[in-house]
């Protein structure tokens, strides 16, 4: 396996699998405990429009899909805290709205979309350099902002109303989580595509929940388990010559499966 | 003279197009202990929610210590009738009381010495502190609700609004907290709904009963009328005998 470190492709594959650990196992915890995974969901399929939007304008689709994103984020959050349509009823048509867009945007592209099916299911094996810098930055910018708003996320998540009564904005804090798992969105694009996205924000997330309830340890333990699954998940995908996301994703669902079935489920007996 | 902690001036509430407040007038001032009872679907949860800016008026003004509900909150403890929260949620009851601090720690600051400090006086006020590392979904309905009590008053608030708190709390410890508000009272304002009509009674300063329309004499009197109405069924009514008490006949 060392010799394949020689290759760039191979070094840019597992730094770009650990920034994703890094942005999932921080986000996918608020996702996981807030409960927020189908408007998690919504969010990353809308960004295919993003996708679109790239592929017309002829640029770097990623720049496509950050704006996308964060404003598929913020409107699903607005419209399910302000108007009178039912949350989920909200997301699934955002979240059809943004494919939509995207679909279109492909087809109204002149000649032949080049690696579309990359940002639909992932290939980790083919992240250019550049793309690896942005997915540095963007989770220099997680960091950042959770480390800032540690305690008021918390809050938010536990007790929405009552974060309100502290005296929080808690509707623009919700906005900025919201934004935090779009930009979160964006870094795993590359590795697991779209459709799989999900699976990244919730598996290393919840398995990490059966070990422990703190959050902060809780953060810890599912950056390590993304890092384990997405690098196990290459090498695999590398060794049989199949996609690398579906792959990532594959490990991850059997061993969250494995481990909740095998006596994992009692989470309640380990809080003291 | 006591200053004005709640003004509620002609005040509306309603939920799509019904009224669930109808022209609430009332003032609290510093020091005030006022008892709210009421029918169920009353608004009393309502009246709550509105001076903590939860809920906005479809008419009329609100002042909390001169300025808007919004704005005051800091200076407001508030324990919910419920707490809705994931059971599993990972989180002790050390931080869920330490969230009651955050008003005063501010943005972007960790809890200081004086916000762990004033945590542990609350955990010791309700008697939980053994209880500090517990996650909060596996204690009892009544040890969360005394937990939630803690998270109220940590905050050094001066106005303390109780949503029934003493729901699903144990005799011993109910009395406790009366006697723990008893304390209270001469830091701050307290306005508590109850159906404990008994307690209420004792404790107060001033009772009021609410079904849409309150019911208020800036006193702890009301007139049977008041309650016949309030509840819609005779309600006997013992105020200006002694001792001072409400009674509902069974
Ligand atoms: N979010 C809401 N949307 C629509 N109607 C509401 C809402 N919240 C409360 N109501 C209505 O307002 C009325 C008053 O509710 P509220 O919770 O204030 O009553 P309450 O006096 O606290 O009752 P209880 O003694 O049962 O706690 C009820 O009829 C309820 O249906
Ligand atoms: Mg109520």
């Amino acid at each position: 396996m060392m010799e394949l470190l020689h290759y760039e492709f191979v070094r840019n594959a597992i730094a770009a699998g650990i920034l994703a650990s890094i942005a999932c196992g921080i986000i996918g915890v608020y996702v996981v405990v807030k409960r927020i995974v189908f408007i998690s969901g919504g969010i990353a399929h809308a960004s295919f429009g993003g996708v679109g939007l790239g592929y017309y304008l002829g640029i770097n689709p990623i720049f496509g899909v950050l704006p996308f994103s964060i404003a598929s984020a913020l409107s699903m959050g607005l419209v399910s805290k302000r108007s009178k349509i039912p949350e989920d009823t909200a997301i699934g048509i955002l979240w059809a709205l943004g494919m939509s867009i995207g679909i279109i945007f492909v087809s109204l592209t002149p000649g032949y979309a080049p690696d579309l099916m990359t940002y639909l299911f992932g290939n980790i094996l083919t992240v250019p350099f550049s793309d690896v810098l942005l997915m540095l930055t963007l989770d220099t910018v997680i960091i950042l902002v959770v480390y800032s708003f540690y305690k008021e996320f918390l809050a938010l998540c536990f007790d929405e109303e009552f974060t309100e009564v502290l005296g929080v904005p808690a509707e623009r804090l919700y906005l900025v989580l919201l934004c935090l798992i779009a930009l979160t969105v964006v870094v795993l694009i590359r590795v697991v595509g779209i459709i799989l996205v999900i699976a990244l924000l919730t598996i290393p997330a919840a398995l990490s929940r059966q070990f422990t309830a703190d959050l902060k340890k809780m953060m810890m333990l599912s950056i390590l388990f993304g890092a384990v699954f997405s690098i196990g998940g290459i090498w695999l995908s590398y060794l049989f010559d199949v996609p690398s996301g579906a792959t990532i994703v594959l490990v991850m669902s059997l061993v969250y499966l494995v481990h909740s079935l095998v006596g994992g489920s009692g989470s309640k007996e380990q809080f003291e | 003279m006591d200053r004005e902690v709640i003004v509620f001036k002609d005040v509306w509430v309603s939920y799509d197009g019904l009224h669930i407040l109808k022209e609430i007038n009332l003032v609290v001032k510093d020091h005030d202990f006022l008892g709210v009872i009421g029918p169920n679907g009353g608004g009393k949860s309502t009246l709550l929610k509105t001076i903590l800016g939860l809920v906005k008026p479809t008419k009329g003004e609100i002042k909390v210590f001169g300025d808007t509900p919004h704005n005051s909150r800091k200076d407001v403890g508030y324990v919910p009738q419920y707490s809705l929260f994931d059971p599993n949620f990972p989180i002790t009851v050390w931080d869920v009381v330490l969230m009651g601090r955050m008003g005063h720690t501010g943005l972007l600051k960790r809890y200081s010495e004086k916000d762990k400090k004033a945590a542990l006086d609350a955990l010791k006020t309700v008697e939980m502190l053994e209880y500090r590392d517990w996650q909060i979904g596996s204690l009892s309905g009544g040890q969360q609700q005394r937990v939630f009590i803690a998270r109220a008053v940590v905050g050094d608030p001066k106005l303390l609004l109780l949503d029934e708190p003493t729901t699903g709390i144990d005799t011993v410890m109910r009395d406790e907290f009366y006697e723990m508000l008893e304390k209270l009272k001469a830091k701050m304002a307290i306005v508590m709904v109850s159906h404990d009509i008994g307690a209420v009674s004792v404790l107060v300063d001033k009772i009021a009963c609410l079904n849409h329309t309150l019911y208020y004499h800036n006193s702890k009197e009301l007139t049977p009328e008041d309650l016949d109405a309030a509840y819609q069924c005779p309600v006997d009514l013992i105020a200006h005998g002694v001792p001072h008490r409400v009674l509902k006949k069974h």
